[in-house]
Order: C-alpha cells, then structure tokens, then sequence
C-alpha cells in the first residue's frame, strides 16, 4: 500500500540515497581523499625531511590539506542534484528544506569529510607526531571537518549554476575556513609544546554549533534564490 | 482551484508577460502554447512555487502558494525540462527513492507495477545511464501513476516519447482529470484530447 512518508522515513531515504551514489562513484568521492594524501605528501618533499622540521610544519599542513580537499568536494554537494533537476524536487518536498539541507550535507561529510578524519592519524605518523598530538589531530578534524562541510555549504548553494563558481567559491568560503584552521592547527601545535589543547577543541566545539544551527538555514535560503 | 491574478515574469531585463490572469478549476486542463522564449518554463515554474512572479499573486485552494507551504507541496507535482532521475540508480530505485522524497512511499509491488505500465517491462534493474532518452522520460513519468497530488504541472511531457507511451500518458492525464485534479501543460507536439476532457488554452507571447 502507498500511504505518506514519515518525516523520519523521508530524511534516512534521502541519506540512504546519497551513500548508495558515492558508493556507485567511488572514484569520484576517492579523488577527495587522494588528493588529502597527495598534498599533504608533497610538504616533506618539497619542505626538508628533517624530522624536527615536519614536527614543526604538520598541524598546519594537515589542517591546510583538510581544508584545501573539502573545498575541492563542495562542487558535488548540490552541483549534480542542480543539473539533473532533483534539487527541484526537493525544494518541493512536503519538508522543511533546511532539515533535508541538513542531511544532505551529514551524508556529505560522511562520504568525503569522515575518510580524510580517518586517514589523518597515518600521515601524521608520517611527520613523526607523538600519539597524544595524532589522538589531538584526530579530535579537531573530527570537529572542524563538518563544521567546514557546513559553511562551504553555503558557498556552494550561492555559487549553485554560475559560470566560474569554483572560483567564486573559493573566495566566498576560504575567508570562512580561517578560524576552523586556526583553532585546529593550534590544537595540535599546543599539544606538541606541552601546553593543553582543551582551550582549542572547546571554541572549534562551539563553532560547529554555531555552524549547525545556522549553516541548513542560510543554504536553504540560497538555494531557493539560486533556483529562482 | 488553480487562479493566477496579474503575474508579470521578468528575467534579466526583459519582460516576458506581464499582467496574466486565469483560472483553472477542478477537472480542467490547461495548455500552455507559445514560441519559444515566450515564457511557458517560467510560466509554470511560478505555478509551482519554484520562481517567484515579479507581480501579482497566484492561488491554490484559495490560499496563496508558497515553497515553504507543506500543503500546497503534498498537492503539486512537478516534471521539468530535467527530470530528475539519477543516471546511477537503477529504474525501480530512482521511482521509489523520488516518490518518497515527494512525501509518499510506495511498496516493489506499485513500483514494478507503474514501471510496467510505462512499458519498461524488462529493464528496470538496469542503471538509468543505459536506457534511452525516451526510457528514461519513462521512469520520471512512472511516478505519476502514484502520485497523489492533485495539480500536475508537467513542462513538455511527451518529449522523447513513442506514440505508445503518449497515448498511456495521455490516459492518465484524462484519468487524472476526471478524479477532479487540475493539470497545466505545455507542449510543441500535436497531442490532442478527446471531448471529454475540458481544456483551457493560454496563449503567450503576445503582449
């Protein structure tokens, strides 16, 4: 029997939508996570293998990394539902569009934010970070990478269908990521002169708060005027 | 049902009708016709809430239609130029994950039922990227069989189609209309209905 969705039904069929398309475009939803590894790969390369040096540069180039690669992600949070048409579908689902936003960008973070949080302890290992500043390391990204998904969020609603977006984009959001990458690198380094890092990971908190609560709205917003 | 008083569409800075009023009631079709560029797009994308008129007001019900309505939203239902259908899902998952995300689910049974209907018998566990144009057409338009929404606005529906498949859509409509529902169209193709359905016609395009 068909009968009306639940509001619950509804939002875990839309994440189940989402997972089961990364899924299908593995190599897509991979290039994020290469290109983490590549970046950040790249600095003892290019800066010095000496070791002390690495210690010194890797909160920051990790974060940097971080931060670089889910931007390089944001194209496809709306990008492909705005081309085929499915975004105006939703915008004429019988729910709140900000809550269907909202699930829309976990799903997101889920598929392209959660592999580079999961990968983050191997290349710190790599710089030669001691456990407590990879456990630290590891405890900021896992705060700032969706707080970094929901801002970029609204960047990327604006953006939604302009020629040269990417560009646009990137300035519109990277003014956007400064204190996310403050405060997670300066956990990290923190940690490493012996100082604690729970000053840090509080205000990173806080800022994915803030960006929970406002972020679904304002890109519900923007998306309405983008499809207008 | 459906009333639309003074509406002016503006994109960019050409005016592409302005002071439009009709009504359209229950059990009535209306036909959209005009040339290209005239409007017909913006036209019903207004109808449905997506694009906001520049003046006057449209009603549905006799309340005025908002995108944040939930009603309003339960009742309409919407076919593009683009049709909203996932390249990498397969027939039956893109018409049971669209008809839940429009507020309604329906069981493998209905599903594999409408695709049927739609005569796309043996291919719905293929990927959506396989099929042609017309297929594709097909699965986006599966979706109107269970629907429950009372206002269809469909944007060029029998594009890509084979006489077949027009002739089941135009079924449905007539089938839609006689339950008392409201259906607003616009096409470029010869479609024409029998006596029985009462339609309108709008013409624009000439201010």
């Amino acid at each position: 029997m068909s009968g009306s969705t639940s509001m619950f039904s509804m939002l875990a069929c839309l994440l189940s939508r989402e997972v089961k398309l990364a899924a299908r475009r593995l190599p897509d939803v991979m290039t994020t996570l290469f290109f983490f590894v590549i970046v950040v790969s790249l600095f003892p390369l290019g800066v010095s293998p000496e070791i002390e040096t690495l210690r010194t540069i890797a909160p920051g180039v990790v974060w940097v990394a971080a931060l670089l690669a889910s931007m390089l992600a944001l194209g496809r949070l709306f990008g492909e539902d705005y081309r085929d048409g499915t975004l105006e579908q939703l915008l004429l689902a019988p729910q709140p569009l900000s809550l269907l936003v909202l699930v829309k960008i976990i799903s997101h973070w889920l598929v392209t934010g959660a592999p580079l949080v999961l990968m983050s302890p191997l290349l710190g290992l790599q710089f030669g970070l001691s456990g407590e500043a990879l456990g630290v390391l590891v405890a900021t990204l896992l705060l700032g990478t969706p707080a970094l998904s929901l801002v970029g969020a609204v960047g990327a609603a604006l953006t939604l269908g302009l020629r040269g977006g990417g560009v646009l984009l990137s300035l519109l959001i990277l003014p956007l990521y400064v204190p996310v990458l403050i405060f997670g690198a300066g956990a990290v380094e923190a940690v490493a002169s012996g100082l604690g890092a729970g000053g840090h990971i509080s205000l990173l908190a806080a800022f994915l708060v803030l960006a929970l609560c406002g972020a679904p709205w304002v890109t519900a917003s923007a998306l309405r005027i983008s499809l207008d | 049902m459906l009333e639309a008083r003074q509406l002016t569409a503006v994109r960019g800075d050409r005016r592409l009708f302005s002071q439009l009023s009709f009504s359209v009631a229950a059990g009535e079709l209306l036909y959209v016709r005009g040339v290209n560029g005239s409007g017909k797009t913006t036209l019903l994308r207004m109808l449905a809430g997506l694009t906001q008129p520049a003046e006057g007001e449209i009603e549905w019900d006799g309340r005025p239609i908002g995108v944040g309505d939930d009603r309003f939203c339960q009742d309409v239902f919407y076919l593009g130029h683009r049709a909203a259908i996932k390249d990498d899902l397969d027939a039956i998952e893109n018409l049971k994950i669209a008809s839940t995300l429009a507020g309604q689910t329906i069981e493998l049974t209905e599903a594999r039922k409408a695709l049927t209907v739609m005569g796309l018998g043996d291919h719905y566990d293929l990927p959506v990227r396989v099929l042609s144009q017309g297929q594709r057409r097909r699965v986006a338009l599966a979706r109107l069989l269970n629907a429950e929404a009372r206002l269809w606005i469909l944007d060029e529906p029998f594009t890509a189609l084979d006489t077949l498949a027009i002739d089941h859509l135009r079924m449905s409509i007539r089938e839609h209309l006689g339950r008392g529902g409201v259906v607003v169209l616009t096409t470029h193709q010869q479609v024409e209905f029998d006596a029985s359905v009462v339609s309108r016609e709008l013409q624009l395009g000439r201010l």
